[in-house]
């Protein structure tokens, strides 16, 4: 993906929410570039940030009591949270475009689908009605919806929870985007319609060329789908790299973690990992790594400096003291002791 | 649906059947007799004998009562005992005055109380949400004859900006058609009268939908709250929609139906007699002619004026229940 133009560039990004009992950094400092054409997981378990991040990407994080406290977002050489509502509208749905989990609700129920498909074109673009409407058909046509047409008159409490989804892809690629943010566009749906879906956004991002960010708490979604990948966990980045990489080599021991936690059906027998203890509250851990707690590589560096992120090999980093140049060594003693 | 609205009719029957005989049973429980009413104190029982079986009031109730429903039935509202008028054609005139009002409260109380709600809900926690809620809390406890009676000595007397009583300018009175006067005049094109007719119907107007608008503005402020929280309103927003568009369109239309209900039920009792509202400012509306009935044992008026007000009232509540289907598509009779 490198030698690609970057066409979202997120530095520093933090997110809090200001609440009665305190304030919550939802994101804490996250970097990452999306690059042209590319499928762009973040995984994490809920609660990590990763939805958050995706808001505060839109400008759609609830305020208050949500805020972007820090950092930029850079697109087409502007920086999002700097611009007005005003501006930030013409933004979305045009340039970067959203779908959300639940397909069962995202959809308006008292609207037409066909309205709710040409809204967007409505307002980015010069289209007539009856030209954004024929727009609108081919694109659900894109999504592999049948009888497209009928469709376009009925109401989203007509159609299966799939469809629906199908409905919001295509909703929000209608005009071109970008970018396509996918906020555990599947977790809502049943396996085989998740594969469909999973299938259906590969596809349409190979011929559109739209850059995807895919946020999913599900690693079997990424394997299936992204080429790059970020894991997430409390509020910070803790790996990043593409995911044959990763996945066959994992540098983080959280994401070691959640590679054990996931069944692999070529070992019946094996019996899972689960990590031990709970995700912290955002913004209850100020110092030190935040996975020390339940890290089986715990040692007295981990809960007294912040570590950042090392690099491994060339794209590949990983929040932890072990991938320190410095700490090879005592690295290579605990994995003995352990 | 047709199957639908034909259904409530026949249910209506019932309904309607229930209430003729309650008012029946309860206007004849009160003492005094129209007969003695009508021919004053010093009358000789057998003057008030003579009239009574004149009126058909010497026959057993279970009789007058069966003649009232086949009247009924045969479309004719009975005769008022007093002023020997059919009074279907006495009640129209008042009927029409109360109608012209209940509608303008109602249009004040919709335009003004939605707006409220649905702006508070948007900027929840802000100065115009405390200032509308306190401003609803008021509304809906103050004494309508105290917010009447104060209306008509700043804004009548003190300001002298608008007329107190009754509904035109009696030194030029409107010719009545359809017996609506804001209709009335503009038919004729009197326009000097439109606006008087106006003139009068604002103090109230006012007056009659301060708690409508009262209890709208918090019943759409809190049906509006849940759905802006809805996914599809964050939907509507990563789309680039406006935010007005957004709460106007895609989160009212989700939140309009308990607001419908509660127009519905305000509507029916505003048309209903606002007998305290319509006797502090003199219009001639139907709460007051039932209520002077009441006062003349008019057996007649009272019944068929109830009656008719209660049509009414069951008619609008059905045409609100087939509101919410044209609304909200999966809502479906059948």
């Amino acid at each position: 993906m490198v030698g690609k133009p970057k066409v979202l560039s997120v530095n520093g990004l933090r997110t809090s929410f200001f609440t009665d009992g305190g304030i919550v950094p939802a994101v804490d400092g996250i970097s990452f570039d999306l690059y042209e054409g590319e499928i762009l997981g973040i995984v994490g378990e809920s609660g990590c940030g990763k939805s958050v991040t995706s808001l505060s990407i839109m400008g759609l994080v609830p305020s208050p009591p949500g805020k972007i406290t820090g950092g930029e977002i850079l697109y087409g050489g502007r920086d999002l949270t700097k611009l007005k509502e005003r501006e930030m509208r013409k933004v979305r749905g045009n340039d970067i475009a959203m779908i959300f989990q639940e397909p069962m609700t995202s959809l308006n129920p008292l609207f037409t689908i066909g309205s709710q498909m040409t809204e967007a074109l409505l307002i980015h673009t010069n289209l007539g009605k009856r030209k954004a409407r024929r727009r609108a058909a081919e694109m659900l046509k894109l999504v592999g919806l049948p009888r497209v047409e009928e469709i376009m008159d009925e109401y989203p409490h007509q159609l299966s929870g799939g469809m629906r989804q199908r409905v919001m892809i295509a909703m929000a690629l209608v005009c071109e985007p970008n970018i396509l943010i996918a906020d555990e566009p599947t977790t809502a749906l049943d396996v085989t319609i998740q594969a469909q879906i999973l299938k259906l956004m590969k596809k349409l991002n190979e011929r559109l060329d739209t850059a995807v960010l895919l946020i999913t708490h599900d690693l079997g979604v990424v394997a299936e789908t992204c080429g790059r990948v970020i894991v997430m966990y409390a509020g910070q980045i803790v790996e990043e790299g593409p995911v044959t990489e990763i996945f066959r080599n994992p540098q983080h021991p959280y994401t070691e973690g959640l590679l054990k936690s996931v069944p692999d059906m070529r070992f019946k027998q094996e019996r899972l990992e689960p990590i031990p203890g709970n995700v912290p509250r955002p913004g209850a851990i100020r110092h030190g790594c935040r996975f020390a707690a339940r890290c089986p590589y715990r040692f007295d560096r981990c809960t007294a400096e912040d570590p950042e992120l090392y690099g491994t090999q060339p794209g590949h980093f990983a929040r932890c003291f072990l991938r320190d140049k410095k700490e090879e060594t005592a690295h290579d003693e605990t994995l003995v002791e352990s | 649906m047709l199957q639908y609205i034909g259904k409530r009719l026949l249910q209506l029957i019932p309904v309607l059947l229930g209430m003729t005989f309650i008012v029946f049973m309860i206007i004849r429980a009160i003492p005094g007799n129209p007969a003695q009413v009508i021919l004053g104190q010093q009358a000789s029982k057998e003057a008030v004998a003579a009239l009574e079986a004149k009126l058909g009031l010497d026959q057993p109730w279970y009789t007058q009562y069966f003649e009232f429903l086949m009247n009924i039935f045969r479309g004719d509202l009975g005769e008022s005992l007093r002023t020997r008028s059919p009074v279907a054609d006495e009640l129209w005139p008042y009927l029409a005055a109360t109608i012209e009002l209940a509608v303008f409260a109602m249009i004040i109380a919709v335009i003004i109380g939605v707006n409220a709600g649905i702006i508070s809900a948007w900027f929840q926690n802000s100065w115009f949400d405390y200032t509308a809620m306190i401003l609803a809390l008021i509304g809906v406890s103050v004494p309508i004859f105290w917010l009447g009676l104060m209306g008509q000595w700043v804004f009548g007397i003190e300001m002298d900006l608008l007329p107190t009583t009754g509904r035109e300018d009696v030194r030029n009175p409107v010719h009545a058609i359809t017996g609506l006067y804001v209709i009335d005049t503009l038919i004729q094109g009197r326009f000097d009268q439109f606006g008087q007719v106006l003139r009068h119907l604002i103090l109230p107007g006012i007056a009659l939908a301060t708690i409508p608008m009262a209890i709208i503005a918090r019943m759409t402020r809190s049906s509006m709250l849940e759905v802006m929280r809805s996914d599809f309103v964050r939907t509507a927003r990563s789309k680039g929609q406006k935010m007005f568009l957004v709460v106007y369109k895609h989160a009212l239309k989700n939140a309009i139906i308990p607001v419908l209900t509660v127009i519905g039920l305000q509507m029916g009792i505003l048309l209903g007699g606002a007998i305290l509202t319509e006797t502090i400012f003199g219009w001639p509306g139907i709460g007051r002619y039932i209520y002077d009935a009441i006062g003349f044992r008019d057996y007649p008026v009272v019944q068929s004026g109830i009656l008719v007000v209660a049509f009414i009232f069951v008619m609008i509540n059905l045409l609100v229940d087939v509101l919410y289907s044209v609304v909200d598509p999966r809502i479906k009779y059948d």
